[in-house]
């Protein structure tokens, strides 16, 4: 136990040495006095200043709406692509004449790149956060979708004929056994369907918008102020942290019937 | 007396999608009588499992029929419960929400259903785990659990398919008395299969041998003479029981070896 434990706090010092030491390679090599004519703290930005910038964004409050913005097209990219997913896998899966029909509209829409609908959805839904949640949903859509018609195909014979005999109805098993099993793998890929619904949101805001994180970035590239563009890169890695620590928290909540590698406490 | 299960002229022939025809049981005739306890023993692949796939209408018979209390069975058979021999609880509910599962699909009411889950869980000797997920019962613990799910609807007619194959010896004796004792204290009709010509003896009123398959059928039936209560582990000691497992095992003898060389021919 002892090591097991100091061999953590080694690899946390570690881990943070490592942070440190990129941070200060990045400040010696665009400082002024190394970095003459200033050419690489033009590509590359300057710590301080990136750190100054996102610090100004917060304490002047000019990101918050923008911030707001981006998650909540992240979160309605996010609801809308899961319940459209679930409805559809559940209903091909369900149906193999609807499956077999579709099947090859669901296999190119998938291998399409769908970044590129972020035009159309412009012009259909117009530059505001609508189109950006459509993108996102066809981004969390195909995941759910392929999760919960994997779940559905899979879910044991033996289970599902275990409740018709306990006098299952067709509806009752839907709920009771087929949406469960699925929802299982769509909790599975979670982690992968909230990145998704994220970089659909700025993606799409990058590609044209008013308002947003992503939008942000756009701007300051515009201008070359380059210190601004990492200050939104890094406000935006740490909201995708942020993210996937509540995704992390829910999954424990919603899974605990799955069991855990290491897992002992039995009795 | 009606029996509470007849098969009548049983044939059941399956298609493969080559065009295969498989013939796993031919012609069977098998009845259980209420509140009688029946196994059906025979070498593996002998099509034993089909034939309570049949009995509880998960699978038609290609020919024969199906009587339950005197009526023919048309889809499921709603007056049985099942035992299956693999893992059959869903995994996403606690140890009493499996339990509980019959009762709310038939509409009963949750707080209702949930005190006489309990109960149900404390007479299978898991009163404190009811909160507990499959996955941190125990192997036995999770046979109690569906015995229990199973128990709870009150079936007249038990289906049983190897329930306790899976378990170690000492663990399955004791699910064996188990069983007999919750059966003894409301006798149902029980149609247990098994490939353990011991289990089925020290369970059964009567045990029936099946041929080995293809076209599986009864090649005998053997009246089980021995007193009840019975302890299962005791009672393969007595004189009785031996004299009645050799006698059925002549029987069985040469379908298991028959059933062996087959497999072995493939």
């Amino acid at each position: 136990m002892r090591s097991s434990g100091t061999n953590k706090a080694a690899l946390r010092f570690w881990q943070v040495l490592l942070f440190i030491a990129l941070l200060a390679i990045w400040y010696v090599a665009t400082s002024p006095t190394l970095d003459n004519p200033h050419k690489a703290a033009f590509f590359f930005g300057e710590p301080l200043k990136v750190l100054a910038r996102t610090w100004d964004w917060f304490s002047s409050g000019t990101i918050y709406p923008h911030l707001w913005v981006t998650l909540l097209e992240t979160v309605l990219a996010f609801v809308i692509g899961t319940v459209l997913g679930l409805g559809m896998g559940l209903w091909l899966a369900l149906s193999p004449l609807a499956s077999a029909l579709l099947d090859p509209y669901i296999k190119a829409l998938n291998s399409m790149p769908r970044v590129i609908l972020a035009p159309i959805f412009a012009v259909w839904f117009g530059l505001d956060i609508a189109s950006k949640v459509a993108l996102g949903v066809t981004l969390v859509f195909f995941i759910v979708f392929f999760n919960v018609y994997q779940g559905v195909r899979e879910v044991s014979y033996t289970v599902l004929a275990n409740a018709r005999i306990l006098g299952a109805s067709d509806r009752q098993l839907l709920r009771h056994v087929y949406v469960p099993s699925a929802m299982s793998w769509v909790f599975a890929s979670l982690h992968n369907s909230v990145g998704l619904a994220f970089v659909g949101a700025v993606v799409g805001e990058y590609l044209g918008s008013s308002r947003g994180v992503g939008y942000l970035i756009l701007q300051a590239e515009g201008t070359f102020d380059i210190n601004s563009v990492f200050a939104g890169i890094l406000v935006l890695t740490a909201f995708a942290l942020l993210l996937d620590w509540a995704v992390s928290l829910a999954e424990r909540r919603l899974l605990v019937w799955q069991p855990r590698g290491g897992e002992t406490e039995k009795i | 007396m009606v029996p509470a299960l007849a098969l009548e002229d049983i044939t059941v022939t399956f298609v493969s999608r080559d065009g295969g025809r498989y013939t796993a049981i031919k012609e069977t005739t098998l009845q259980v009588a209420p509140g009688e306890f029946v196994s059906v023993v025979g070498p593996t692949g002998c099509g034993k499992s089909t034939l309570l796939n049949v009995a509880v209408g998960l699978l038609q018979p290609s020919a024969g029929r199906i009587r339950v209390f005197g009526e023919p069975l048309a889809g499921l058979n709603r007056k049985a419960g099942y035992l299956f021999q693999t893992e059959a609880l869903m995994p996403w509910r606690t140890a009493l929400d499996n339990v509980t599962a019959g009762l709310e699909f038939r509409g009963v009411e949750r707080g209702a259903a949930a005190a006489q889950a309990s109960a149900w869980l404390q007479r299978v000797g898991l009163g404190g785990f009811g909160a507990r997920y499959l996955h941190q019962l125990s192997g036995g613990m999770r046979k109690r659990v569906a015995l229990a799910q199973t128990l709870i609807l009150d079936p007249e007619i038990i289906l049983m398919d190897e329930p306790f194959a899976a378990l170690d010896i000492q663990t399955r004796q004791l699910m064996e008395n188990e069983l007999l004792e919750l059966w003894s204290a409301n006798r149902k009709s029980v149609l247990f299969i098994t490939h353990d010509l011991e289990e089925a003896i020290s369970l059964s009123d009567r045990v029936v041998v099946l041929s080995a398959g293809p076209a599986s059928r009864p090649i005998g039936g053997y009246e089980i003479d021995l007193p009840r209560p019975r302890d299962v582990a005791e009672i393969r000691l007595t004189p009785r029981f031996i004299e009645l497992h050799s006698l059925i095992w002549r029987a069985m003898k040469n379908e298991v070896l028959k059933s062996y060389a087959q497999q072995r021919h493939q």
